[in-house]
């Protein structure tokens, strides 16, 4: 893990409220995998005061990027970012996605801006030759990001874009066409979504990773303010920052 | 090498200087050292440990609140024999002291915890917590009760072999009196402080954003009231102080030995700036030849009112 002076390069608009923020950093580029963090130090004074987690978006060269909504003072500072500025980024944190397992298609399930982690990860399944199958979900058109997929179904709340459902009901649908094939699951979202995403997993004892969120202080293990309830040890908590933020979903239990 | 002596002493205790990292807020030191050479600095005081290991409490734990948080993380830790297992082996590789903080439920827990860690010789010292409910009086507080206080003291300082700091609640009204009762019951040196209890609501749902209902608030936002708390002690009580709350930056621990604190502690700035333990040094250096000051020593307690 390292600290790092990150140039930004740019800041984009890609949908109604998705920023991409792209910066320079060649540590943190060499050393990140898909589904790590970065914590991010966006002003250089005490508002506001903690890092803020974003997951790692995609990697280039020297650059990698990040995926945000703007939700509250930090994002709302993040997206003002000027090309040449400097930002305060520790990195890449977590643990990432395992690549592993028995399975030649790799379904990715995102809701909302649970798609920031999956350009980088789909980049590095294809590099071993993993099939890609998305589903992308969101309330409404506008909360839903299909930002680089692959092979990309999309369910809305209201019906606006695609499947009128949530991305579960959608993924439910759509998974008798893959009973003959060895698959592995990898799910973003706010914890409703994974729950349910969970759950479809047990009943069909299909393999599964997800990334989860909590709220963090320090993002490195010092603080123990993200805690996530084992699901193997009920006297035991998991720290979201460090031993995740992508579990097994045989291994935790959601709020 | 500059000229400039950074050492000091909190009573009994030797320190190379006085930057030591606060309870909660290093772990047990190994995150941290991934940032850090924790041989350049004081010490580092550890995560409260109690007798048994403790789960901690429901999420949500911490909430940022202006230029600050408040956190109700429930004393989380491994326990004392894990921590003797596992994390002092670790920990015995640096040369830095080790200050264990002690967490407990009643008495008797905090003389066995005690007990139990005092002949490990990594540890140069103890810090009290007194900041937890004692279970026997209802979960009203120990710091809270100056006969509680004097009490815990006391006891450990009977099975202690090492220096023994007491670290003090600001939610009383007179911190001076508990630092007067700790030093009277035979304390080496005072913490101050811990956390203020502090709460705040999501306006939209009308919850708490902490699952606790209330935490302690740490940060840039409680400074002015440690200091406060510190200088009030250095005025009425002839004990050494270990000054604590907000400092996140060399010019804020300047203000806390000024104030009267022989050493200080960073705490939620870790989190932030997980490195500034070890930039401060030179700064403080620095300073002190700006300031023609040869010991930062020379700095406690030096306010002119
Ligand atoms: C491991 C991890 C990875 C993340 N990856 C991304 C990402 O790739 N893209 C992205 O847009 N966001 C991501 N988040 C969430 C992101 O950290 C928060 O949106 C951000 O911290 C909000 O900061 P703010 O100052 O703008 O909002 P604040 O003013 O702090 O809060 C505004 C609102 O956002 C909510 N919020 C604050 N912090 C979090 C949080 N950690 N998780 C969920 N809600 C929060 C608050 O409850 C509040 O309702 C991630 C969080 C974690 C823990
Ligand atoms: C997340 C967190 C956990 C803490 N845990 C402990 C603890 O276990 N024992 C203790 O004595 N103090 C604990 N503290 C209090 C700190 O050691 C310190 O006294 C306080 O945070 C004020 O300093 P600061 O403003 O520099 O953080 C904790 C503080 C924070 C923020
Ligand atoms: S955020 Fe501090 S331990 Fe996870």
């Amino acid at each position: 893990m390292f600290l790092a002076n990150a140039k930004v390069d740019s800041v984009t608009q890609i949908g109604t409220n998705v920023f991409l923020l792209k910066l320079q950093s060649d540590k943190i580029a060499a050393n990140a995998k898909p589904g790590q963090f970065v914590n991010i130090k966006v002003s250089n004074s005490n508002f506001p005061l903690l890092r803020r987690p974003f997951s790692i978006c995609n990697v280039e060269g020297d650059y990698f990027t990040i995926m945000f909504t703007s939700v509250g003072e930090g994002t709302l500072v993040l997206q003002k970012k000027q090309k040449g500025e400097f930002v305060d980024v520790m990195g890449s944190a977590g643990n990432g996605f395992s690549l592993d397992g028995n399975y030649e298609k790799a379904i990715i399930v995102a809701g909302g801006i649970g798609a920031a982690p999956f350009p980088f990860l789909i980049k590095e399944l294809e590099k071993i030759g993993k099939e890609i199958i998305c589903f992308s979900g969101g309330r409404t058109k506008n909360d839903c990001i299909t930002y680089e997929m692959k092979n990309v179904s999309t369910a809305t709340d209201d019906g606006s874009f695609g499947f009128k459902g949530t991305v579960v009901e959608l993924l439910s649908s759509e998974i008798a066409r893959y009973k003959n094939e060895r698959i592995k699951i990898f799910g973003c979202g706010p914890n409703a979504m994974l729950k349910s995403l969970q759950q479809f997993c047990f009943t069909r004892n299909i393999e599964a990773e997800i990334s989860t969120e909590s709220s963090m202080a320090c993002g490195f293990g010092i603080c123990q303010g993200c805690p996530v309830q084992s699901a193997t040890d009920k006297n035991k908590f998991l720290l979201v920052c460090k031993d995740g933020p992508v579990f097994n979903v045989k291994d935790i239990e959601l709020p | 090498m500059s000229a400039v002596d950074l050492s000091v002493s909190v009573g009994p205790l030797k320190l190379r200087n006085p930057i030591l990292l606060a309870s909660g807020t290093v772990g047990y030191g190994n995150e941290i050292s991934e940032f850090i050479d924790l041989n350049k600095i004081g010490g580092i005081v550890t995560k409260s440990l109690s007798l048994k290991p403790r789960k901690g409490n429901t999420p949500q734990r911490v909430i940022e609140t202006p230029s600050g948080m408040l956190n109700a993380i429930g004393l989380a830790n491994i326990g004392v024999e894990e921590f003797l297992k596992t994390k002092i082996p670790f920990l015995k590789k640096f040369d830095t002291k080790i200050i264990c903080n002690i967490a407990a439920s009643s008495v008797e827990e905090y003389v066995e915890c005690t007990k139990l860690l005092t002949d490990e010789d990594t540890i140069s010292a103890f810090e009290i917590n007194v900041s937890c409910p004692n279970v026997k009086e209802g979960g009203l507080e120990f710091g809270n009760d100056k006969k509680a206080v004097a009490k815990i003291t006391e006891e450990v300082k009977k099975v202690s072999t090492k220096p023994v700091f007491i670290k003090l609640s600001p939610n009383v009204s007179r911190i001076s009196e508990f630092a007067l009762a700790a030093k009277e019951a035979g304390a080496d040196a005072v913490s101050a402080i811990n956390t203020l209890v502090g709460t705040a609501f999501d306006i939209m749902t009308r919850k708490p954003k902490i699952k606790n209902i209330t935490g302690g608030l740490s940060g840039p936002a409680i400074k002015p009231v440690a200091l406060a708390k510190v200088l009030e002690i250095r005025r009425n009580v002839d004990i050494p102080i270990i000054g604590i709350g907000g400092i996140f930056s060399w010019q804020d621990a300047v203000e806390f030995m000024i104030a009267g604190a022989s050493a200080f502690q960073l705490g939620t700035v870790n989190f932030v700036h997980p490195n500034i333990s070890e930039t401060m040094i030179n700064d403080l250096i620095l300073y002190c030849e700006k300031m023609k000051i040869a010991s930062l020593k020379n700095l406690t307690g030096s306010f002119i009112l």
